[in-house]
């Protein structure tokens, strides 16, 4: 009754064009956008910060990222870790080699690096596609971690390879509590969510979809298939490059090649399955699901542990964790096999005639 | 009504209970690893640690001062662990140290500690360096670091040929985990190369290390005099099944002491019969501690392992030894600052910098030769250097060597200096230790 679009009637292209057509989504959009710049950063606590929302939205860019290349594009990829990692590497090289560099310069052109590498590793699927991609991808994945262990220029000859990032200062203001932190990494996010939408929503977006439900006929009506599939390559990679930037700067503080490995790559597609493949929302979704659920079970089992006296040996709370997380995610899966934004979508729907379903 | 009554008494009652036993106990988050590759070093260092405590706890505490812990599961992995200790700082009174056993949790909490102002000890492994205290205030690498091991094993591979002069001409080969862990002792390694004129042939063996068949073939062209195994997890099996394979003796490897536990030699059957690896402590049951734990903390059905015939294994050993170092550095703050008093993490960071564990207070502890005598202060955070050698004989580990150093002289400067390079680079202003107590 409350969510319908009854009534509000578009007069123009533009109108019909927009990117929430409906009024209510608009507002609930809104609502959340404030939430999230104006109320969080009074009322959360570091440990939130830190531990949850800053993690969260890093996550959800690099789940954007691939879910660009994955969900718009169709082309399957198990490099997004090392595309991170590139990312985290080049900005600390350009903060550190270029005196006076902005931050948020370093993090543009990270970004740009990482998009021309993804360029690179993106030309085998011109000729392959599938699960062969895959492989290719993979190579990807241990190829660039080996290549930044392995040259010493990179780390700045650092002994262990493993380099602090330096402190991020734009304007003269030191981002060093959590809660500016939170504020430049959620702006960064949103301006990149909102260039994700409108470019998914428009030729590129287009060209990516005809290209990822059948290349043939994507081509024969005249989309050009080098210039589609590398384009998707480089923007995936370049949000997947800042993505890194921003894990090293805003987040751990350090960056060792070792944490941007293959399991991290699976972790994040999981999120874009999870999520929802080729969606917006379904990166944000997907991130959620991925970096809350173990929180949120490991602080309950614990807590129920606590309440009810069980006293459960920690090793099989650890495992427990694992197993409902496991669990959880094969039932999304069965429940809704196109993920949480799928489920989100049809909850919108049922919302359009509650109460009066007939 | 009345039973409302009775019900807001009880509530009150316990409210007031838990905020009274509050008072008198110190917080330890335990940020462990049960679960993935590593769980089997975990669960048993942890479980060492938190053994000890109970026995504490259950002898009256630190002066009347009870350890409290809480557990959250990492995994070894970088983000998890810093989710976990943002998630634990601040609970309970909050949390007076730290001891994340992976070095990639560690460098994610370098600055973070030093933030917070929680001392994070780093037991056998993380940063050389930050045995500098004058640079990194918050950090305890107490013990030994990788350096030192390094050192003292090629002190040891010199004792075997008859003195470190006789190295002269010979071939190491270095064999490493190609990560963070690995690549640390490299610059000790080639300095002491340099200095005693040996040459250090340095192997990468790419993480997990599942097959190294081309690296042991590199080993058997090379034919290297001796080959330093610096490995971890399922790695250091492999590397004893592969030397066995390709026929390189066995007692011409030197292990690294975290290639030197009963995980790592048992499954790798008679390859690992005569192999030698470093240690930071001795190991076994026949400890007084160990005792006390076995029939105190195990005979009332409170012990920590799921199998408690890895008492006395070597992760556990050392996680006894963790958990009694953090319980004397409590004490010796609580000497300063109030005994029977819960300790603030910087009164305990007094206390983790003004150690003195003599082998008298060692054998009083009831682990006479179970670790070295150990001496902090604010300039040295890390008071010992030693390391000793064991042997695998098929069924338990022979101490072939006591406790000893390498060149300890040479790690120090190369510490202070890499510290010192550190501290311009991050524009930190190092401590003055002659103005602090």
């Amino acid at each position: 009754m409350l969510y319908r679009e009854a009534g509000q009637f578009k007069t123009s292209y533009e109108k019909d064009a927009a990117i929430f057509p409906i009024l209510q989504d608009r507002i609930g959009m809104a609502v959340v956008l404030v939430v999230a710049f104006a109320v969080v950063p009074f009322v959360a606590t570091p440990y939130v910060f830190t531990g949850i929302l800053i993690p969260l939205l890093i996550f959800s860019l690099a789940a954007l990222g691939l879910n660009i290349l994955t969900g718009y594009a169709g082309q399957l990829s198990l490099g997004t870790a090392a595309f991170m990692a590139v990312g985290a590497f080049a900005a600390y090289n350009f903060m550190l080699r270029v005196p006076g560099i902005p931050v948020l310069v370093a993090f543009a052109l990270a970004g740009v690096v990482a998009a021309l590498v993804g360029i690179l590793f993106g030309l085998p699927s011109l000729r392959i596609r599938g699960l062969y991609l895959v492989v290719a991808t993979l190579a990807a994945q241990f190829f660039i971690v080996w290549f930044l262990t392995r040259v010493g220029w990179i780390t700045n000859y650092s002994t262990s390879g493993v380099i602090t990032a330096q402190q991020v200062v734009i304007l003269g203001y030191a981002f060093t509590t959590p809660a500016a932190k939170y504020l430049l990494i959620l702006s960064i996010v949103s301006l990149l969510a909102l260039a994700a939408k409108n470019m998914a929503r428009g030729n590129v977006g287009r060209s990516w979809m005809a290209v990822r439900d059948m290349d043939v006929a994507a081509e024969v009506i005249g989309i050009r298939l080098m210039r589609a599939k590398l384009l998707a390559f480089a923007v995936s990679s370049f949000y997947c490059g800042v993505a890194g930037a921003l894990f090293a700067y805003l987040y751990l503080g350090t960056v060792e090649p070792e944490a941007f490995n293959l399991d991290l790559s699976f972790r994040i597609l999981f999120m874009v399955i999870i999520g929802g493949v080729g969606t917006v929302m379904g990166s944000f979704l997907g991130a959620a699901f991925v970096t809350l659920l173990p929180v949120f079970l490991s602080v309950t089992v614990r807590f129920l542990d606590n309440i009810l006296g069980l006293h459960i040996a920690e090793s099989t709370i650890s495992n427990l964790e694992l197993i409902v997380f496991g669990g959880l995610i094969i039932f999304f899966l069965i429940v809704e096999p196109h993920g949480l934004a799928r489920l989100w979508q049809i909850g919108k729907e049922k919302l359009r005639l509650w109460p009066f379903p007939h | 009504m009345k039973a409302i009554k009775h019900a807001l008494l009880g509530a009150v009652i316990f409210v007031a209970a838990t905020a009274a036993s509050a008072q008198n106990e110190q917080f330890v988050p335990v940020l462990s690893y049960r679960v993935g590759p590593y769980a089997a070093g975990g669960s048993g260092y942890y479980g060492g640690a938190i053994d000890y405590w109970t026995l504490i706890n259950m002898s009256g505490g630190i002066n009347g001062v009870k350890l409290v812990w809480e557990e959250c599961e990492t995994e070894y992995n970088a983000s998890k662990g810093v989710e976990c200790y943002e998630r634990l700082k601040k609970k309970n009174g909050g949390a007076s140290t730290v001891e994340p056993l992976s070095t990639g949790i560690a460098y994610g909490l370098f600055d973070r500690v030093a933030q917070d102002k929680i001392p994070m000890t780093t037991f056998g492994y993380g940063l050389a360096s930050a045995a500098d205290g004058r640079v990194y205030p918050w950090v305890f690498p107490i013990g030994t670091t990788y350096w030192d091991q390094m050192a003292a094993m090629i002190a040891y591979l010199g004792q075997k040929e008859g003195g470190v002069d006789k190295l002269k001409g010979k071939k190491v080969a270095f064999l490493y985990h190609d990560s963070a862990y690995g690549k640390e002792p490299i610059p000790v390694l080639d300095a002491l190369a340099a200095k005693h004129g040996f040459e250090a042939l340095k192997i990468p063996v790419p993480v997990p290390g599942t097959t190294q068949e081309s690296q042991w073939l590199q080993i058997r062209q090379a034919r290297p005099d001796y080959v330093i195994v610096w490995t971890y997890g399922v790695m250091s099996t492999v590397a004893l099944k592969t030397a066995a394979k390709t026929g390189y003796p066995k007692n011409k490897l030197l292990g690294v002491w975290w290639a030197g536990s009963e995980e790592d030699v048992i499954p790798a059957g008679d390859a690992s019969k005569g192999y030698v690896s470093a240690s930071f402590t001795a190991t076994g049951t026949d400890f007084p501690v160990m005792q006390d734990i076995k029939k105190k903390v195990y005979g009332a059905n409170k012990g920590n392992l799921e199998d408690p015939t890895r008492l006395g294994n070597v992760m556990y050993t050392r996680g006894v030894v963790y958990g009694m170092i953090l319980v004397e550095a409590i004490r010796v703050a609580q000497s300063q600052f109030g005994k029977g008093k819960v300790m603030t993490p910087e009164q305990l960071r007094w206390g983790f910098e003004h150690l003195n564990l003599t082998e008298a207070r060692i054998k009083e502890l009831g682990a006479g030769g179970l670790f070295p005598p150990i001496k902090t202060s604010c300039a040295d955070h890390e008071g010992s250097g030693m390391v000793k050698f064991q042997e695998w004989t098929g069924t338990g580990f022979k101490q072939v060597t006591p406790f000893m150093a390498g060149d300890r002289d040479m790690v120090r400067k190369m510490a202070e200096e890499t510290a010192g390079k550190y501290a311009a680079e991050k524009k930190i202003t190092p401590r003055d230790c002659a103005k602090e107590g």
